[in-house]
């Protein structure tokens, strides 16, 4: 039987607010247990939420940027339910009325083609902090310091197909709540975390298999290799006769699967009801179109400007506005060099595997914009080759300076001299006398082959400085006539 | 003899310098230490750092301060956190919780230079309406020590009318300012939802609860409630809207009041004797001018339901923070953590608090929201509806405040029901959110009975204003319970 995949992602992007949803605390990640906790963090009997209004404005921005209705009033609930690290006993989120409704995001998927991805809601609400079951000799430890951080949780219509789509998406929702500047997207760090509901249904089924919910899937690979290896599960358990149950299941990276944490029997009834200590929260016409009028360029807008401005493939601008540093980058070398194509190329090629192979980030870079511009600029008026220009590369990757420092330290520069590349070819010919006889003798296909051979050769004996185009067309005439 | 003296007289013998604030307090003190174990009214009494606050006011007042609060022995019911003072709730599972910080109530009338004596006892977290829920043991009625104050602010009404102190804080989520306060020959008032802060007042029903004070006059509750009241941004629900100057609003004839006189508050379950006193409140205060008019509030009857449903369903919430984990009680070697939710919450609480927090998740619970929750709201609704109309042509309106004077300590607790109906008329000022007060009426079989002044939102100088006419002309105010 065919199969088809059925996939709604909840995902959870902490905002990067300076301070907690609903207190003045700090937010920073990694600080010593339980200093970022104040008496409402704490719970303290007799403490009230006061809310964030940057996370208001954050999460408004968000909504504009998918297109969603984004509603006059929205309310804070409560969701109730027991855990050392939830002081309040209840988690204040949102329910019946989320700040953000209906909206949707276009993602480009591996082949080129564009696919709509729908978004039911975005909601705000406070993340829990964190049980730490080591060290404690048989106890608990509780931090708080990310008990009250702010959470836009989004949840997308069950509108993705595949595990790879899963990723493109998550991958947009990365790159879009990075380009609004509304959350650092450090998965290692728990900043985007994602929870995916997965069905399967045979071909041509209008309704949907059951459902179970993978929680807390920490990185892009780990999103494809859970949603793979829980729709094989399913398959197989339906083709032996068995039953997907609702469950929420728990993915380990490490043996490649998922097991099960609890049914939908044992599920919380979490009892949500209005928060009475919040107010419902407002939002005036008049603050959206501001934020709007304020919104930067997203990266559907920047990848269809890399088309029609640069000229350059649906694929290449895709690849370079996926991030706001990665476009930002590739502009600052276009603006130098004023060459498009040659600057995707060096970007995408010697700078991503060069960044892949260390692990950076496009802003650690060790080559800078201007470096790379530079060094550009260099093969475009020949002072190097493309060949040398890989040598520069390195050199700068090094530290050894800039493009300009390097050839003139190294001797790199191209020669161009007419004089000295017809020397240098008598030369070459002189030394592989046997070669030309050959050349000579044989048909225009054959030819054709040798013709490398001599080139070779050439470039050989000049280090590679020789001007590649100069000397192709010498080669030809002296091997011609 | 200056435990007879109000708030206000307080402030002008400390204004002549007739007496020190040092030497209020410690004749009060003493006082306390003399006689509140007939009647269990503070939980707390906090002597040294009363007597340094006392110093503290003196030597402001030495150094050219005024104010009317300043030196003023006042206490607080100990659901106000104090800092570096247990604030038990009345609750086994906060006897050990000593607050990191103040309340914002605590915080302004200590600004204004009011002494804390202790922290008052009250029902467990503010459930129940006799004061017998605390942890801490019932409190007596200073009228009748056979009999209940009221609650929950009982031991803030059995303080003020033993005469222990002038004036205390209370909190009214259903009518525990307004109740204890008729049943001990207090005024106390409830202000507008919102109108005092609720940063630092451990909750019980967040929509519903408000602070307020409980003294023996109209002019003693005005001068505590504009310390009180005001703008705070630690409470989102607290209103940005200025101060009225109670004090003054206190003076203003009444000639042309528009009274209304809710007949659903006259009807079956209202004792005859508590009706007639109500009616000679009614006849006095035509005397000084005003006109009365019988109006209807149709949804009254809905009300003791709707409440029963709605605190709860907000107690049963507001109460999860108190799992054993951060701080409370917290149970003998749990064995494992649901063991210790249990545990500890099981013996950290009473018996009324585990029924109301049983009702309220209940009444949460998936499948039975709309049928009780979400009903229990739109009747808040037809309520608050119900006032607004009634409001268009009235400028208050009065009725009782109970339907029963005093009644015997234990005598209504194996019936909550029957406990809970004692609050039927003073529920739905909370339920609405606007303003109530209760003034002394007179007596039945030596039993003090309260009246009971409704405005609207934000009148609170209004019913103020009403009351201190009224005590100008009777003197039912100025009764003091034999032995006290």
């Amino acid at each position: 039987m065919q199969w088809e995949t059925v996939i709604g992602l909840e995902i959870h992007a902490q905002l990067a607010t300076q301070s907690k949803i609903f207190s003045g605390s700090a937010t920073t990640f990694g600080a010593e247990p339980n200093t970022q906790a104040s008496l409402i963090d704490l719970a303290m009997p007799g403490t009230l939420p006061v809310l964030n209004a940057e996370a208001v404005r954050m999460a408004c921005q968000f909504g504009l940027a998918i297109n969603a209705e984004i509603a006059e009033r929205n309310v804070f609930a409560r969701k109730n339910y027991f855990y050392p690290d939830l002081p309040k006993g209840y988690q204040t989120s949102q329910m019946d009325h989320p700040i953000v409704g209906k909206g949707f995001l276009d993602i480009t998927l591996e082949d080129g083609t564009v696919k709509r991805v729908g978004i039911t809601r975005a909601h705000l609400e406070e993340d829990a902090g964190k049980s730490l079951h080591e060290d404690f000799h048989g106890m608990s430890g509780i931090d708080l310091n990310r008990a009250g951080t702010p959470l836009l949780e989004i949840v997308s219509e069950p509108d993705i197909r595949s595990a790879k789509e899963a990723v493109a998406y998550v991958k947009a929702i990365h790159a879009l709540v990075r380009y609004l500047g509304i959350c650092d997207g450090n998965m290692a760090e728990g900043s985007l975390r994602c929870d995916c509901n997965v069905s399967v249904r045979p071909k041509g089924q209008a309704e949907f298999g059951t459902r179970a919910e993978i929680k807390n899937v920490n990185s892009f690979r780990f999103i494809e290799k859970a949603i793979n290896h829980e729709v094989q599960r399913q398959i197989e358990l339906i083709e032996d006769g068995g039953k997907v149950v609702q469950e929420t299941r728990l993915y380990d990276p490490n043996k490649d699967e998922t097991r099960s944490m609890r049914s939908k029997e044992e599920a919380n009834d979490y009892r949500y009801f209005p928060c009475p200590d919040l107010l419902p929260v407002v939002i005036e016409r008049s603050f959206l179109e501001e934020l709007r009028a304020g919104l930067p360029e997203l990266p559907d807008q920047k990848r269809e400007r890399f088309e029609s401005q640069y000229g350059l493939s649906a694929y290449d601008a895709s690849v370079l506005s996926a991030s706001r540093e990665m476009a930002d980058y590739f502009e600052q070398v276009q603006g130098i060099c004023a060459d498009a194509k040659l600057a995707a190329n060096w970007v995408m090629g010697e700078l991503s595997s060069l960044l892949n192979k260390d692990g950076l980030e496009i802003e650690q870079s060790p080559v800078s914009a201007e470096q790379l511009g530079g060094m550009i600029l260099r093969i475009k008026d020949n002072t190097i080759s493309g060949k040398i220009a890989k040598m520069v590369f390195e050199a700068m990757a090094a530290g050894e300076g800039s493009a300009d420092e390097i050839i003139e330290k190294k001797g790199l520069k191209q020669v161009t001299d007419t004089g000295a590349i017809d020397k240098m070819l008598d030369e070459v010919l002189a030394a592989n006398a046997e070669q030309v006889e050959q050349y000579r003798a044989s048909d225009e296909a054959k030819r054709g082959k040798m013709f490398g051979f001599f080139v070779g050769q050439a470039m050989k004996a000049s280090k590679g400085k020789a001007n590649p185009g100069q000397v192709n067309e010498l080669l030809k005439k002296k091997l011609e006539g | 003899m200056l435990h007879q003296l109000t708030l206000a007289e307080v402030a002008r013998g400390l204004a002549d310098k007739q007496f020190s604030a040092e030497e209020l307090t410690r004749a009060l003190l003493s006082r306390i230490e003399q006689l509140d174990p007939q009647l269990n009214s503070f939980i707390s009494v906090t002597a040294d750092q009363a007597i340094a606050q006392a110093k503290a006011a003196d030597q402001r007042r030495a150094n050219g301060e005024a104010g009317a609060l300043l030196g003023a022995p006042i206490a607080h019911k100990d659901l106000f956190c104090t800092k570096g003072v247990r604030t038990s709730c009345g609750s086994k599972i906060l006897d050990n919780f000593v607050s990191p910080y103040d309340a914002t109530v605590v915080e302004r009338l200590a600004a204004a230079g009011a002494v804390s004596l202790g922290k008052l006892n009250m029902d467990e977290f503010a459930m129940g309406s006799a004061n017998e829920s605390s942890h801490y043991g019932a409190v007596k009625n200073p009228w009748d020590t056979s009999r209940v104050p009221g609650g929950s602010s009982g031991g803030s009404a059995a303080a003020v009318a033993a005469r222990l102190i002038p004036a205390a804080t209370g909190t009214d989520t259903g009518g525990s300012i307004r109740q204890p306060a008729a049943l001990t020959n207090l005024t106390g008032i409830k202000p507008t939802y919102g109108r005092v802060s609720r940063w630092g007042m451990i909750a019980y029903a967040s929509s519903l609860d408000q602070a307020g004070p409980l003294a023996r006059t109209a002019e003693d509750c005005a001068l505590m409630l504009g310390a009180m009241a005001g703008f705070d941004p630690k409470d989102s629900t607290c209103v940005d809207q200025p101060l009225d100057d109670y004090l003054a609003a206190l003076g203003k004839p009444l000639a042309g009041l528009r009274i209304g006189l809710p007949k659903e508050y006259f009807g079956a379950g209202l004792d005859s004797r508590i009706a007639d006193a109500v009616l000679a409140v009614v006849e006095q205060l035509k005397q000084l001018g005003a006109q009365v008019k019988d109006i209807s509030l149709p949804n009254m009857q809905h009300a003791i339901p709707a409440y029963y449903v709605i605190a709860p369903a907000e107690a049963s919430s507001n109460l999860s923070r108190f799992d054993g984990v951060r701080y409370g009680y917290r149970c003998e070697n749990p064995r494992d953590l649901q063991d210790l939710y249990k545990r500890s919450r099981a013996e950290g609480f009473g018996a009324e608090v585990k029924r109301r927090i049983m009702v309220g998740t209940y009444a949460l619970s998936a499948g039975y929201y709309d049928a009780y929750y979400l009903k229990a709201q739109k009747i808040r609704r037809l309520i608050k509806n119900d006032f607004v109309s009634a409001f268009a042509d009235i400028d208050v309106i009065l009725g009782p405040t109970t339907p029963n004077p005093a009644w015997k300590l234990g005598t209504k607790n194996d019936d909550p029901v029957a406990q809970y109906l004692e609050d039927i008329y003073t529920i739905t000022a909370n339920l609405a959110g606007i303003p109530g007060l209760s003034m002394p009426a007179g007596f039945v079989d030596g039993l003090p009975v309260g009246v009971q002044l409704l405005a609207p939102y934000f009148q609170e100088g209004r019913l103020l204003n009403v009351a201190h006419q009224y005590q100008q002309v009777t003197d039912w105010h100025k009764q003091a319970p034999a032995g006290f």
